[in-house]
């Protein structure tokens, strides 16, 4: 038990401030507190994304469930998460003129990298 | 197209799946009638009827009819085994389910990825592709057979949200639990990862239009005083809510998963209905799924079942969309099939039973029900502020806001605190570059198509020829990966079961062979459960365990469940299966009877003193052929033959019914021979029906006596009523 969590039952006092609301205005706060809540964790799914985000990209581009693992892991080791892994197969696809499937088992075939990586500013 | 009278065959279910595809993958809801006339009544809140069904037992007095509510009805199916799961779907099908709830195996939610084959669970199946593929199918039959959709759910939750997303969306399946909240309280899993993955999962949710329901009911189940996180579990569905909706699903896509906390011995009421409607105020557009209480289930199914049924009268005094139904056998092991069908039964009785409540009674708006109703709403308004001044909510849950034993703002500090940076797959979230790009649809959040010249309505899988949300050709389908965990292997295991020539009695596997045994024992509980167990035992029964206890008094008696495994099959092909006899109905006897008066003389005849038997066949109160208008005069025991026929002569009866028990020397037979004898001397054996009964009578010997018919052990009033319309008609049509 964490101490600094026990407080006992202080609703009358600490309600008072919603007694004059009328149950539509409880209501309009209700929410408005709780777009509050999740708008910070809204920004983050935007501008981030997860191994599972990124294997279920590469399983919609046609690849199997052990494909886009294998493929996510090795984006991983590359330092290409930021740039989508289903980017990453689809520039190698651009570069060397091949379908996305091919491409993907080229890299999984860890074949190709050096161009993904060199397209992408050579950051790996 | 399967016809009732055949099995599902689990071979043709599974043969051609890499080419399956599913017909829809949205959800769909019962087909409301507001008026709808069956039987002689009226009722006011049903849907369609079915096809085929189970109807109610008592449905026999209502001329077998079986109204089908309106909210959709949930059952969840967990043995571990799909083959033996799509069984049961059909059963449930048939009592009323239209929305088929997976359980996945035990730490799936842990599962870096999809599992792919068809695994054996625990407590759940492994979702895997080839399993949805091989259910959805079976579904699809069976929704033909009983003529109503039904909706195929699962869980997108866990590391592999996404991914169970997108495979879900590809292969029709209909509904999911999807909450992030879910995975952080109950599966500590990363809160960062989590909620990244949840958008991502919801936004393809979104996409296949699927109906999402959220975790919150897992606050209820899992608190000390379940009540008491009431004002915790408004906050809990408002965050899912909003951030689904956020994400782009539509507020009729979002059910709340809202279970009434409390049960009785508590004041169910009082507790539960201001809370329903506190949470039905605050979320308006929203569906409900209405849940069962599972927190307080012991291993009495009466108990359980007394509690969904007062939690369903909430549901019709506020509103479900979705009535989920809990197995009452869950309070003690895994559901078994006959648990499944008795919730869907209990649902399905209890709602139609409560048909037009609006109409009858309406929740009062003021008193009572007004300051609970507020203060409820106003715990969760300061819920929120509190959280909030914190700094938000994945502080709040490192602080252990959540679950904690005390009604906000009361805290008992034993709420589950987790780790921002904490749990299962911590570290593993990866900030999008500028030029992040992800050549598919239904993906949330930043992608910068613009850098290839993708237009900003346009589908981002144009620059790759289409994703497999429009061409399922490029789904890769993979059948087995481990050579022995599989269903072929369970098959060739039970193939002797496979003909339907040999069966075994189960519970949820083919031929798990467990039985129950309902024992009463003049004893005190723990006596009673030692000397079950040896009485198990003794009655050669395997494995034998005490399921359920219940004390009808400390001395004098307890009552004892136990379960145990046979271990040996019946062959139904040396079985001796007596004929359905054929009937008329109650009601066309009835009518028979009114226009067509019947008369009967009746009597035990010979040296012979049983009555039971007789008085079954007659009286009214045994469902006898009295209640079917036909006079009957009963002579009594021991009566000679000539004064049984001298009796019909004189009321001009249409009929003899001879009662013959005692069978020694054949004399039942012989007796039936005189009565024909004496009925031709008479001279009214032309006019008049004689049939004898008894527990040794075969009726093709009694036909052989001369008499019209006869009638052996087993018997009710209905055949004999069937005969005598029959022959009646026939001798009018003469």
């Amino acid at each position: 038990m964490n101490q600094q969590n026990v407080r006992k039952d202080d609703f009358e006092s600490r309600s008072r401030h919603l007694h004059e609301l009328s149950d539509e205005q409880l209501k309009k706060r209700f929410w408005e507190l709780t777009e509050q809540t999740v708008k910070p964790l809204i920004d983050l799914a935007m501008t981030h994304t997860t191994p599972s985000i990124e294997r279920s990209i590469l399983l919609r581009m046609g690849f199997s469930s052990i494909e886009a693992k294998t493929l996510v892991e090795k984006v991983i080791d590359h330092q290409l998460m930021g740039k989508g892994a289903g980017n990453v197969v689809y520039i190698l696809a651009k570069i060397d003129n091949l379908n996305i499937r091919t491409a993907g088992l080229k890299l999984i075939a860890d074949n190709g990298w050096e161009r993904v990586i060199a397209h992408f500013g050579g950051k790996s | 197209m399967i016809l009732p009278n055949e099995k599902l065959n689990l071979k043709n279910i599974l043969s051609n799946l890499e080419n399956y595809a599913p017909r829809r993958h949205n959800w769909t809801w019962r087909k409301p009638l507001p008026h709808l006339h069956l039987g002689t009544y009226d009722y006011s809140d049903t849907s369609e009827p079915l096809k085929n069904s189970v109807p109610p037992m008592a449905s026999k007095s209502f001329g077998f009819i079986d109204p089908q509510p309106r909210e959709v009805i949930t059952t969840e199916i967990a043995s571990g085994r799909f083959e033996d799961d799509i069984r049961r779907m059909r059963m449930a099908a048939w009592h009323g389910a239209d929305h088929i709830m997976v359980i996945r195996t035990a730490g799936q939610s842990h599962f870096d990825g999809l599992i792919e084959g068809t695994p054996q669970g625990i407590g759940g199946v492994p979702i895997t592709r080839k399993q949805i593929r091989a259910t959805r199918k079976a579904l699809d039959m069976i929704e033909d057979e009983v003529g109503r959709p039904i909706n195929f759910h699962s869980y997108v939750s866990g590391v592999a949200g996404p991914e169970i997303a997108v495979m879900y969306a590809e292969e029709g399946v209909n509904g999911a639990h999807q909450d992030p909240q879910y995975n952080v309280l109950y599966r500590n899993i990363n809160m960062i990862r989590s909620f990244v993955d949840a958008a991502e999962s919801k936004r393809i949710m979104a996409g296949a239009r699927m109906l999402q329901i959220d975790g919150a009911h897992n606050a209820n189940a899992t608190a000390k005083e379940a009540w008491k996180v009431m004002p915790e579990l408004l906050v809990q569905h408002a965050i899912n809510c909003a951030f689904s909706v956020n994400v782009g699903m539509e507020k009729t896509n979002i059910a709340l998963s809202t279970v009434p906390p409390t049960a009785s011995p508590a004041p169910d009421l009082k507790v539960n209905l201001p809370y329903a409607v506190a949470l039905r105020d605050f979320f308006t557009g929203y569906r409900m799924r209405a849940q069962m209480n599972t927190k307080y289930m012991e291993s009495s199914t009466r108990e359980a079942t007394v509690t969904h049924v007062l939690n369903m009268m909430i549901s019709k005094l506020t509103s479900a969309d979705i009535q989920s139904t809990i197995t009452p056998d869950e309070g003690r092991n895994v559901p078994w099939h006959m648990y499944n069908i008795e919730a869907c039964d209990t649902a399905r009785q209890a709602l139609i039973g409560m048909d037009g409540m609006a109409d009858l009674v309406e929740v009062r708006k003021d008193g009572y029900m007004q300051s609970k109703v507020r203060e409820i709403k106003e715990r969760a308004v300061l819920f929120l502020e509190e959280m909030l001044e914190t700094g938000g909510y994945f502080q709040a849950v490192e602080n252990g806001f959540f679950i904690d034993s005390g009604i906000f703002p009361e805290r008992n500090g034993d709420g589950i605190s987790r780790k921002i940076n904490g749990g299962i797959g911590a570290n593993t979230v990866f900030e999008r570059d500028t030029d992040y790009f992800a050549p598919v649809p239904s993906h949330f959040g930043y992608n910068n198509v613009k850098q290839y010249g993708i237009g900003r309505n346009e589908n981002p899988a144009s620059v790759i020829g289409g994703s497999t949300f429009e061409d399922r050709r490029k789904i890769q389908y993979i059948d087995e990966l481990d050579p022995i965990d599989n269903v072929e292997t369970r098959m060739a295991e039970n193939k002797r079961y496979q003909n339907g020539n040999l069966i075994r009695p189960e519970v949820q596997w083919q031929g798990d062979g467990v039985v129950v045994v309902d024992l009463t024992l003049p004893t005190s509980g723990q006596i009673a459960m030692a000397a079950a167990l040896e009485i198990g035992k003794r009655m050669n029964l395997k494995d034998v365990e005490v399921i359920h206890k219940e004390i009808l008094h400390p001395a004098e008696g307890t009552r004892i469940q136990i379960k145990g495994q046979v271990d040996f099959d019946i062959d139904i092909t040396t079985l001796t299966v007596p004929k359905i006899p054929v009937v008329l109905s109650d009601a066309e006897i009835t009518a028979f009877v009114k226009i067509h008066p019947i008369k009967i003389v009746a009597a035990t005849v010979g040296e012979d003193e049983h009555s039971v038997g007789l008085r079954e066949i007659i009286d009214i109160k045994h469902g006898g052929i009295e209640q079917y208008g036909i006079t009957c005069n009963y002579l009594g025991t021991s009566v000679p033959i000539d004064k049984l026929v001298d009796a019909a002569i004189e009321i001009n009866a249409d009929a003899i019914l001879l009662s013959t028990i005692i069978s020694h020397d054949d004399i039942h037979y012989k007796n039936m021979k005189k009565i024909n004898d004496y009925a031709i001397e008479k001279g009214i054996r032309d006019r008049i029906i004689i049939i004898a009964g008894g527990t040794q009578v075969t009726p093709e010997m009694a036909v052989k006596q001369g008499i019209d018919a006869g009638f052996g052990r087993g018997t009710k009033g209905v055949q004999v009523a069937t005969f005598l319309v029959n022959r009646l008609r026939g001798s009018e049509k003469l």
